[in-house]
């Protein structure tokens, strides 16, 4: 019971404490060149998803026989054999996206945040925590592509997956989904992000005065 | 005792040091596994993307043609009589290249005009261009990006901004056209750029300009348009 109870504290620590992009600051090079459309953004999510988990499945069962001399290159074998899956299946099923992603699906190779893993976590811990971890760290890249995407798609576009919202009158953001867009909305998340994560911290410190201040006030008066 | 526990430790860790043997063999290994699984990706989706660029050609030639039920390829090549006698021959080759063009057909096989491709350098990188052609009326019928990478949002209305795309169907193609500020538009030759993307617009009008002005002197002579092969490709499957 008590590894359920890890095991999933690895995959939530990814999601929001130590999201990717918004606390590591990892992957930043697909994180503002894809997100211009929220479709885009998710497609993108998807595939560091795949290739994320299973890179980290495969790293974690074999890291008995990966000498660790040469560590770094078996996983970039490991990860760049799932990239071009990724890459192939998507030509193939979804030729109209892949064409929008362009060079930066080849580009998952060299994601930081994906070797990091490997590197930090994967290598260290058995199947089920790194699976965990994987599914933990992609799901929060994915929110935070997510998160970027449809604030640059909604201003820039005036549209979100695709669907027209504001009508013809609205005269849309242009910049949003250019590349200093990209930065803008970026930068303006990690302030909102830090704000909000200050803030919490605040008040359960807040929490926990009041509490020792109590717990001193029941010892006095008892 | 801490000292000779050190050494001994030193000592287990470099026995225990893999050779470089070790090293090659478990990067050949990995290496080959990898292999295997790229080259049965790649058999395994060869023939869907195939299907599906084939396909957005298709799609693509029936669009710029207006009424047009059959479409065959044709190939600027020498015949089987020698050298410096290229003409325009019906091939049934997959793929394309540069040197080939599409005729389309109506219903009873009638020759109705030519979808000619041409590329070009755009603001990114190439732009890919196919437009329809009625030698008989000297119009362009329309035109369809079919590769570019213009920025999204800008770039890209030279395929999703209908307007534009519009500006190309039933255009006198006399001479060449130009493309004008938007709203500048005053003769029949000249096309209302778009805002923002003027470059595109422009890259756009100069490809069709330089492809056309490649192939309109290769086309045959109306009345001795290219007859309909029996194998063509239709509009609403593959191969017939």
């Amino acid at each position: 019971m008590a590894t359920d109870i890890t095991a999933y504290e690895e995959m939530i620590k990814g999601l929001w404490r130590d999201n990717p992009v918004f606390v590591q600051v990892l992957g930043m090079c697909p994180m503002l060149a894809v997100t211009n459309s929220a479709i885009n953004a998710v497609v993108m999510g998807l595939a560091t998803f795949f290739v994320l988990v299973g890179s980290s499945f495969l790293v974690s069962s074999f890291k008995q026989w990966i000498p660790k001399q040469v560590r770094i290159s078996l996983y970039i074998i490991i990860i760049a054999t799932f990239v071009t899956v990724v890459d192939y299946s998507l030509l193939a099923m979804l030729p109209a996206i892949h064409k929008e992603l362009g060079a930066f699906i080849p580009l998952i190779v060299a994601n930081c945040m994906i070797l990091g893993r490997q590197e930090a976590f994967a290598s260290k811990h058995n199947v089920k925590y790194a699976v965990m971890d994987a599914v933990g760290m992609s799901g929060g890249f994915m929110i935070a592509l997510f998160a970027l995407g449809s604030v640059r798609e909604i201003l820039g576009v005036g549209a979100f997956f695709g669907v027209d919202l504001f009508g013809a009158n609205f005269e849309p953001w242009v910049i949003m989904i250019l590349p200093p867009g990209g930065f803008l909305t970026l930068g303006l998340l990690l302030l909102f992000f830090n704000w909000f994560t200050e803030r919490r911290r605040q008040f359960l410190d807040k929490v926990a005065e009041a509490e020792r201040v109590a717990v001193a006030g029941v010892d006095k008066n008892g | 005792m801490t000292n000779t526990n050190e050494n001994s430790k030193t000592h287990s860790a470099r026995s225990q040091e893999p050779g470089s043997s070790r090293l090659i063999f478990s990067m050949a290994i990995a290496g080959f596994i990898s292999g295997i699984i790229i080259i049965s990706i790649y058999i395994l989706t060869f023939d869907t993307i195939k299907e599906n660029k084939a396909r957005e050609l298709r799609e693509a030639v029936f669009k710029v043609l207006p009424n047009v039920s059959t479409m065959q390829k044709l190939h600027f090549s020498e015949d089987d009589s020698g050298a410096d006698n290229k003409k325009l021959m019906v091939v049934k080759a997959d793929g394309m290249d540069d040197e080939m063009m599409f005729a389309g057909y109506d219903q009873q096989g009638k020759f109705i005009g030519y979808a000619i491709q041409g590329k070009g350098p755009g603001f990114q990188d190439t732009i890919h261009v196919l437009f329809g052609y009625l030698s008989s009326r000297k119009n362009i019928t329309g035109m369809e990006i079919l590769d570019s990478r213009e920025t999204p949002g800008l770039g890209d209305k030279i395929f999703k901004d209908m307007d534009f795309v519009g500006e190309f169907i039933n255009l006198p193609m006399v001479k060449n056209i130009k493309a004008v500020k938007k709203g500048k538009k005053s003769k029949d030759n000249e096309i209302d750029a778009i805002t923002g993307a003027t470059i595109s617009s422009k890259a756009v009008v100069r490809i069709i300009n330089k492809a056309f002005n490649k192939w309109s002197p290769r086309l045959p002579q109306q009345g001795n348009e290219p007859v309909l092969a029996k194998t063509v490709v239709t509009k609403e499957s593959g191969e017939r």
